[in-house]
């Protein structure tokens, strides 16, 4: 006997009711329940940070949550940060800087970033290497990661 | 299978090694799953298991005891459980989810002790929770638990309540002397760290116990305190850690509480170093000589990539280098 539960997710401000296995991670339901496969599901113990989404303000693991958990949080992920046509200063910035190669990593460092920038755009270096090493890429080195996530900041604190 | 476990091996021991080796987040897991035979996962997936949302310490406790003969099991953080569930590695038939439990998230200090919930976050101590010294040390250890993202789900207690060798939170429960509260249907007992701790990922803690609290006594002013951990990429679990607190009255150590984690089954005190530290004046010297009575005190773990001697004189280093960042 497999439990199935009826769950409400408010992803990116609409709502999605789904009745799944309460086994099932946040990340799968999104993915295959929700139709937004731009949360990757990497290594699926908490390592790799590919499945990083926001969850109240806060940036989290997904594959480290069952999705019946989430019920009632207002849950953030990279389909939400564009406004409409116009791209967020950070995928910009990923974009100008080169901050990806094959792009596996780029929906949860994006969502790593911006949490990280919303709370403080302001941020030291150090603090910022320090947040941005939770997450792991197997092409850029990081390097332009760093500068690509340090120009979004600029731009979002000349902004206010 | 090189893990020393002391006592002799019985079932639940092979079981606790398999269980510690793959709780440690590193990619090469799987390379010693598949040496050592006990198979690569095919799937990710946590197994079955029916979900239970308490509103109260009292409804969890009481689910806890109807439960948790039936492999119940307390969900807090799942920053280790749920890996542990995806590896299936755990198997848990019922979860009791704390987390909407309102009561559970109390942080706060009285005169003698900062009581923390079963709720409270790694994420919550980033800024001094507690005036004077217990504020800042508690502050800067957290920085060395896993990354941002899992400090914002992972608990203290449930740190505590899986008690991994290497956890930080761990060692400063055994270093401080916290008091551990593991309440049940049948009501609430209390348990010193040092009686909690009882070998790697086991504790005093029954299955229908639920570690509601933990109390850290406050540290007087003037309290001086170092922690050191060294690992090969920041993040991971430590190979071993040292946490040094001392007061220097008239220039000499009072109180000093040295405390090793990592590198035996349990974080423990380890009265060989305070010994040696004890009214005498903080200086290089003695250092040297308490983290050399340190490492030589200890029954070091060992797995494929840490051979005990090696963590030994990781003791020794990391002792020495906590002494030295608590030294005025
Ligand atoms: C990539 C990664 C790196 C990590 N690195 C570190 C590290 O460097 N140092 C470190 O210390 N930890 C590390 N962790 C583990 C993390 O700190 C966990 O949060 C912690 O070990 C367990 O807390 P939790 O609240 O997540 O508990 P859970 O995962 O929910 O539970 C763990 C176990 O404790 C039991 N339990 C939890 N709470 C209670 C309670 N209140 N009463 C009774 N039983 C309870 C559960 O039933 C379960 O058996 C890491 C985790 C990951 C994924
Ligand atoms: S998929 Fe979640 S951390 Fe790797
Ligand atoms: S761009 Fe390929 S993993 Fe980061």
């Amino acid at each position: 006997m497999i439990e199935k539960r009826d769950v409400t997710l408010t992803i990116n401000g609409t709502t999605h009711r789904v009745h799944v296995e309460s086994r099932r991670t946040l990340v799968d339901v999104i993915r295959d329940d929700c139709g937004l496969t731009g949360t990757h599901a990497g290594c699926e113990h908490g390592v790799c940070g590919s499945c990083t989404v926001i969850l109240d303000d806060t940036p989290v693991r997904a594959c480290l949550m069952f999705a019946v958990q989430a019920e009632g949080h207002r849950i953030r992920t990279v389909e939400g940060l564009a406004e409409g046509d116009v791209l967020h200063p950070l995928q910009r910035a990923f974009m100008a800087h080169h901050g990806l190669q094959c792009g596996f990593c780029t929906p949860g460092f994006l969502m790593l970033a911006t949490s990280v920038l919303e709370r403080d755009p302001h941020i030291g270096d150090e603090e910022l290497i320090d947040l941005l090493a939770s997450n792991l890429c197997r092409c850029t080195g990081y390097q332009n990661i760093i500068k690509a996530v340090r120009a979004a900041a600029q731009e979002m604190r000349s902004r206010g | 299978m090189s893990v020393r476990e002391p006592g002799q091996p019985d079932d639940t021991d092979v079981a606790d090694a398999r269980l510690y080796r793959v709780g440690k987040p590193c990619i090469t897991w799987h390379i010693d799953w598949a040496r050592e035979g006990f198979g690569t996962p095919s799937s990710m997936k946590p197994a079955p298991f029916r979900y239970h949302v308490p509103k109260s310490v009292d409804e969890a406790v009481a689910l806890l005891a109807q439960l948790a003969p039936d492999d119940g099991r307390v969900l807090a953080g799942g920053q280790s459980l749920v890996p542990a569930m995806a590896f299936r590695l755990a198997r848990p038939a019922h979860l009791i989810d704390i987390n909407g439990i309102a009561t559970l998230e109390r942080l706060a200090a009285d005169g003698s002790a900062l009581t923390i919930g079963a709720c409270v976050r790694h994420a919550a101590f980033h800024r001094p929770v507690a005036d004077g010294p217990l504020g800042r040390l508690l502050a800067s250890v957290v920085r060395h638990i896993a990354h941002y993202p899992i400090r914002t789900r992972g608990t203290f207690c449930g740190s505590l309540a899986h008690a991994d060798p290497a956890s930080e939170w761990c060692l400063v429960a055994a270093t401080l002397g916290a008091e551990i509260a593991a309440t049940s249907a049948r009501g609430t007992r209390r348990i010193a760290a040092k009686d909690f701790f009882t070998g790697i990922m086991t504790t005093a803690l029954a299955d229908e116990e639920l570690l509601a609290e933990a109390r850290l006594p406050l540290l007087p002013a003037g309290t001086r305190f170092g922690f050191q951990e060294f690992n090969r990429r920041a993040g991971d679990f430590a190979i071993a850690m040292a946490l040094a607190v001392y007061r220097v009255e008239d220039g000499v150590i009072a109180d000093p509480r040295i405390g090793v984690g990592g590198a035996e089954s349990c974080p423990r005190r380890l009265a060989e170093a305070e010994r040696i530290l004890k009214g005498q004046a903080p200086r290089g010297d003695l250092f040297r000589a308490a983290a050399g009575a340190a490492a030589a005190a200890i029954d070091p773990i060992e797995d494929p990539a840490t051979p005990a001697e090696y963590r030994r004189e990781v003791v020794a280093a990391v002792t020495r280098q906590a002494l030295e960042r608590a030294a005025p």
